[in-house]
């Protein structure tokens, strides 16, 4: 293992392989990243693979709509001897309640003024975009066809390749231990497997990013959730997008491949770090999907799994800088949309590490923002 | 072709020999990874027959032996089941 690294990046999601391949591109090439177990082994490798612009902040909806188009060139981008399997079906967003149609048209005028192509849609007109679904009760959607997804394992093997290529050096199978400070400044990290002495460190450690972040005598307000998720059996192409409602707390994607792939937010999740799946999962994602897309009765369940949210307290990520801990940074607190807007995570925390000015502003997603007050209020989350 | 592309490792998802050989000499070198990249052991038949096929593998071409690899998890259900049947709504098919 390096002795001496310009910076040290902790998690091989695909945050950290993102802002790893966007420093060396901009030449800082002597860093590392250090990963517990394999690359994506964390949220990426267990996530829905949703790719969606349609957001309700500033913040989110520029973040997300600047990903979309690198996932659009991200294959040539970083030369992948493979395919992303970026797939731009849309997302088909559901509004059940009057309180939910408001906040669609809100939305939807927001995402226009930013040049984002998407419709409010009529229950009949919803019906147009995926025939088999159940309009009973629904009030209106809002589709936008740029929208999609994205295999996770191979963007995060792409951003690895692609790094390792300008000389990053990955290491899987190493844990961190501990953070080496002097006064407040970063000294290096400690690990399983010997000591890496570095300036700056990058907390990328998904759910355990308040564990990592205490390593360094720092307490952030971010919590880990158990989501849970299943796929089916492939079957024939029967549904393009992606099909989302709040107010079910759902959303199901049929892959480029044939299966269906859906999951549901349990409000009564504990915070925690249990990933175990529970059959009770199972009957109620059996209830609902059966309900709101009926063909999918007679299709079969393969496999099911859980994951980490790693949640904050308005639902938006904490990026950049801590003023406290110099050298330290945060690409932390995703709340279960961090694949999307990996592309963007990785420009902006490359960016902000190496003194530049930022494509997007950082300053309002960092860590300062709960002592300030200046909290976001995301309304469009599962 | 050569014998090892015709030499298919994984049924459900088209895993040939040739392509495992390339992937583990590429540094994917436990069942886990392997899975995640190449669909290996995600189909219908969840691993039966090509996680052990993939072991031994792994194991001739790292040295390390079977006994000694990080074992692939395994996930529930444990055979495929349809929504209608874990509604209650038709029987297992196990059961017909
Ligand atoms: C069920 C589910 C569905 C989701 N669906 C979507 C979706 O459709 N779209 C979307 O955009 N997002 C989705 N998400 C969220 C998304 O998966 C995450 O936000 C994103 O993957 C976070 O990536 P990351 O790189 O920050 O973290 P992770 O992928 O979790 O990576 C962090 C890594 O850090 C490592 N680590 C932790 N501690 C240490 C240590 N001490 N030493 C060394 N390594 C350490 C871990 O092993 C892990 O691999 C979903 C998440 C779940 C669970």
């Amino acid at each position: 293992m390096k002795k001496t690294a310009d910076a040290v990046i902790i998690g091989g999601g695909v945050n950290g392989v993102s802002i790893a391949y966007n420093l060396a591109k901009r030449g800082l090439t002597n860093i590392c990243v250090l990963e517990r177990n394999f690359l994506a082994s964390g949220a990426t490798g267990r996530c829905g693979a949703g790719v969606r612009a349609q957001w309700g902040t500033e913040m989110n909806l520029r973040m997300s709509m600047a990903s979309v188009r690198m996932f659009e060139n991200m294959n040539e981008e970083l030369d992948y001897d493979d395919d992303i399997e970026f797939n731009q079906g849309g997302y088909l967003l559901l509004a059940y309640t009057e309180a939910g149609w408001e906040q669609f048209k809100k939305n939807v005028a927001l995402q226009k003024a930013h040049g984002l192509q998407v419709e409010l849609l009529t229950p009949a007109e919803a019906k147009e975009v995926v025939p088999h679904l159940n309009t009973e009760q629904l009030l209106g959607a809002t589709y936008c066809p740029t929208d999609g997804h994205c295999n996770p394992f191979k963007v995060t093997d792409a951003y690895a390749k692609a790094a390792r290529r300008l000389g990053v050096e990955i290491y899987t199978n190493t844990t961190v231990t501990g953070i080496e400070r002097d006064g407040d400044r970063i000294q290096g990290v400690h690990t399983d497997r010997g000591y890496v002495s570095t300036p700056v460190v990058v907390n990328a450690a998904g759910g355990w990013s308040q564990d990592v972040a205490a390593m360094v005598g720092l307490e952030i307000p971010t919590h880990s959730e158990r989501h849970q998720i299943l796929i089916t059996e492939p079957v024939e192409p029967m549904q393009r997008p992606m099909v989302m409602s709040f107010h079910h707390n759902l959303y199901c994607q049929q892959t480029p491949h044939g299966s269906f792939i859906m999951g549901l937010g349990d409000p009564t999740e504990k915070p925690g770090y249990n990933m175990e799946a529970s059959w009770q999962f199972l009957e109620e994602m059996a209830e609902k999907i059966t309900w709101l897309l009926p063909p999918l009765r007679h299709i079969r369940v393969v496999r099911q799994w859980a994951g980490l949210y790693n949640m904050t307290p308005d639902r938006t990520p904490i990026l950049g800088p801590v003023e406290e801990v110099p050298g330290f940074y945060l690409a932390c607190g995703f709340s279960g949309h961090g694949f999307m807007i990996a592309p963007m995570v990785g420009v902006l925390l490359a960016q902000s590490i190496l003194g530049q000015k930022t494509e997007i502003p950082i300053e309002p997603m960092s860590l300062g923002r709960f002592a300030r007050g200046e909290l976001f209020r995301e309304p469009s989350v599962v | 072709m050569g014998p090892d592309e015709k030499t298919i490792i994984c049924r459900c998802e088209d895993l040939t020999l040739k392509r495992l050989r390339e992937l583990i000499a590429s540094g994917y070198t436990t069942v886990d990874e392997i899975k995640r990249i190449s669909r290996a052991g995600m189909g219908p038949c969840q691993g039966r027959t090509c996680r052990a096929l993939i072991e031994r593998e792994i194991a001739a071409m790292t040295g390390v032996p079977i006994r000694e690899q990080k074992p692939a998890k395994y996930r529930q259900p444990s055979r495929p089941v349809t929504f209608a049947a874990i509604l209650g709504g038709e029987p297992r098919e196990e059961d017909c």
